[in-house]
């Protein structure tokens, strides 16, 4: 199991070199002026012809490319993501660090409530297909995979913020957070993430309950279901426990692979409601043509996504006894 | 063919989303022409107005009739979703195909890249890329065509590793036939039917990015009115106009949904295996 692990590390640092390089070409090979945009549109700058030079020279722009994406790679390495653009030119590693823990644990929160309830829709209704049960969800489920994620944030807003005004509707924390007790913080803080939530769970929710219920359906026509129900075993031991865990295979596959839309999503969730993660960073970023801290971010964004896939495989590895992984695989 | 008409008219929800999608596609095509307004002309006596006979899904801030913005916003909307398709299958299929039919080390490169791409959170991807482009309607459709096109690269590439065995393309071989020739005339005809779903499929994912990048202002650009865009400046008005926030909301819904419906009813019918419950699922361990 640790070989495997390390192998996939060591086979992970290909990949996350090309995510740097395909990052730096995004950049570089955009067409218009980099000195322009970078210097944010500041003409005074610009049009001197000397310090348009010491800005070509700054960013190393007069160089040939592939020195470039050497020296970048070379300061990426010691984690120096550069500094920000913005007026107060902060380092962008810590204004990612800053950032970073709250889109985690929104994501992770996120996943687990749709894997905890799309394990169990998928499953009842592929055992009832046709049912009543079974047509609902997915009614519901093609409709959640229609609904922009936006609107619906929208929509929330307007019935639970505006109309009901039972929750808030933007931003983490209420204005009299520091007077609050520490329950009373915690409480806040909970009723400031439901809606996000709610908004980026609904159509992940749609789409994995519905491969559950694929993956169920293919199960159950098996052979070796007849023979658990030939032997006799109660239903809920046969689908319980000999289908159940056969269907889940395929569904780790697709959570680490969906990865990457998950957390695009939140981009748009955190931009609406107004929290400060990376997906605002990120949209803030692309509006003020911050590069640095787009490019940290994008670099940033894509390890944890690469890491998450081989935990993905890993954990399939465990879940999986043909498969494993390290011992049987040479 | 005549098995797959007969699977997809039993499919009653694809006909109907194969319908309304025709019914968007022609109300785009006359929106100049059934447009009740002009999408672009502001009415400072109408600031707002709700829901009325003359304004059927109410005004915007400045008084432009919304319905004819969304009009005109469909028009957007599906050409993104289009075009960006249409670019996306191309790269997709050229990459596939060669990959497929090349084997060995070409076909392990291109499909690193595909890991690769797949690995970038789109989002994130798009939004560096357009912050540093102009953004307008064809900047978003190459874009989104440019970052969509590694699901068609495998599905071609399997569909290749799996028909260049067969005797038609080992009989083209013989014959001196060239490996152009062998992959557009002879292999790709055959492996056009999940392209054509994926395609299906793919013009509803591109909808919904679009509005989304127009929802976040990084997308198509005001005056051009889109669904995404309505919705930016509806965000706005929220307490005041919820029909700003509502309507074109709707809009999407009911196009992706039903290019959605169309697609799965394409691939039941062209796909045996899942037809009805009637025919077992071949082994998993293919």
């Amino acid at each position: 199991m640790l070989a495997y692990v390390v192998r996939r590390l060591f086979l992970a640092v290909p990949l996350l070199l090309g995510i740097t390089f395909v990052s730096f070409l995004v950049i570089h090979l955009a067409p218009g002026d980099p000195v322009q945009s970078l210097a944010g549109g500041d003409m005074t700058m610009t049009h001197d012809p000397k310090q348009y030079r010491q800005l070509v020279e700054l960013y190393g722009l007069d160089k040939p490319l592939h020195v470039q994406y050497w020296n970048w790679l070379n300061r990426l390495a010691r984690l120096d993501f550069g500094r920000s653009f913005g007026p107060n030119a902060r380092p962008v590693l810590s204004m990612i660090a800053e950032r970073l823990p709250i889109t985690l644990l929104l994501n992770i929160v996120e996943m687990l409530i749709i894997v905890a309830a799309a394990v169990p829709i998928g499953a009842l209704s592929a055992t009832r297909q046709y049912s009543t049960f079974d047509k609902v969800t997915t009614v519901f489920v093609f409709i959640g995979f229609a609904t922009p994620e936006f609107w619906l944030a929208l929509l929330l807003m307007i019935l639970f913020g505006v109309q009901l005004g039972w929750l808030p509707i933007s931003g983490l924390r209420s204005m009299n957070w520091e007077y609050l007790s520490f329950w009373q913080q915690q409480a806040d803080f909970l009723s400031h993430v439901t809606l996000p939530i709610v908004v980026a769970t609904f159509g992940g929710l749609a789409g994995f309950s519905r491969y559950m219920r694929q993956s169920m359906l293919e199960v159950v026509r098996q052979d070796y279901i007849q023979s658990a129900r030939a032997k006799g075993l109660a239903e809920r031991v046969v689908i319980g426990k000999h289908a159940l865990r056969n269907a889940l295979l395929p569904i780790v596959t697709i959570l680490g692979l969906s990865l990457p839309t998950l957390i695009g999503g939140s981009v748009i969730v955190e931009s609406i409601f107004a929290i400060p993660g990376m997906g605002q960073l990120m949209v803030q970023a692309a509006f003020e043509r911050d590069y640095p801290v787009l490019m940290g971010n994008l670099v940033i964004v894509s390890s944890i996504t690469l890491l998450a896939n081989l935990a993905a495989d890993v954990a399939y590895g465990l879940v999986d006894p043909r498969i494993r992984v390290g011992r049987r695989r040479r | 063919m005549r098995g797959f008409w007969r699977a997809f008219r039993r499919n009653r929800l694809a006909i109907i989303g194969g319908i309304v999608t025709v019914c968007l596609a022609l109300l785009a095509l006359a929106a100049p022409v059934i447009a009740p307004w002009d999408p672009n002309r502001p009415d400072v006596k109408k600031i707002l107005a709700s829901p009325s006979r003359a304004h059927v899904a109410g005004t915007d801030q400045i008084g432009r009739d919304v319905l004819s913005r969304m009009l005109f916003g469909a028009r957007v909307s599906l050409a993104v979703g289009f075009v960006s398709v249409g670019i996306a299958t191309f790269i997709g299929i050229a990459l596939g195909s060669v990959a497929g039919y090349n084997g060995g080390s070409v076909d392990a490169a291109i499909m690193r890249l595909v890991d690769l791409m797949l690995v970038f959170p789109r989002f994130f991807l798009l939004l560096a890329v357009l912050a540093f482009l102009k953004p307008s309607i064809w900047t978003i459709m190459v874009v989104i065509g440019v970052t969509g096109w590694m699901g068609v690269a495998r599905l071609v590439r399997a569909e290749f590793l799996a028909l260049k065995e067969r005797e038609f393309v080992l009989w083209s071989q013989s014959i001196g036939a060239s490996g152009f020739r062998i992959i557009w005339r002879h292999i790709l005809p055959n492996a056009m039917a999940p392209v054509l779903v994926a395609m299906t499929l793919g013009i509803p994912a591109a909808i919904l990015t679009e509005s989304g990048l127009s929802f976040l202002g990084l997308g198509v650009q005001p005056p051009h009115a889109t669904w995404g865009n309505i919705l930016n400046e509806g965000k706005e008005v929220i307490e005041l106009a919820w029909w700003l926030s509502v309507y074109p909301g709707v809009a999407i819904l009911v196009t992706v949904l039903s290019y959605n419906l169309l697609g799965e009813g394409i691939r039941d019918a062209l796909d045996p295996r899942l037809r009805q419950s009637g025919g077992r699922v071949g082994g998993r361990g293919r």
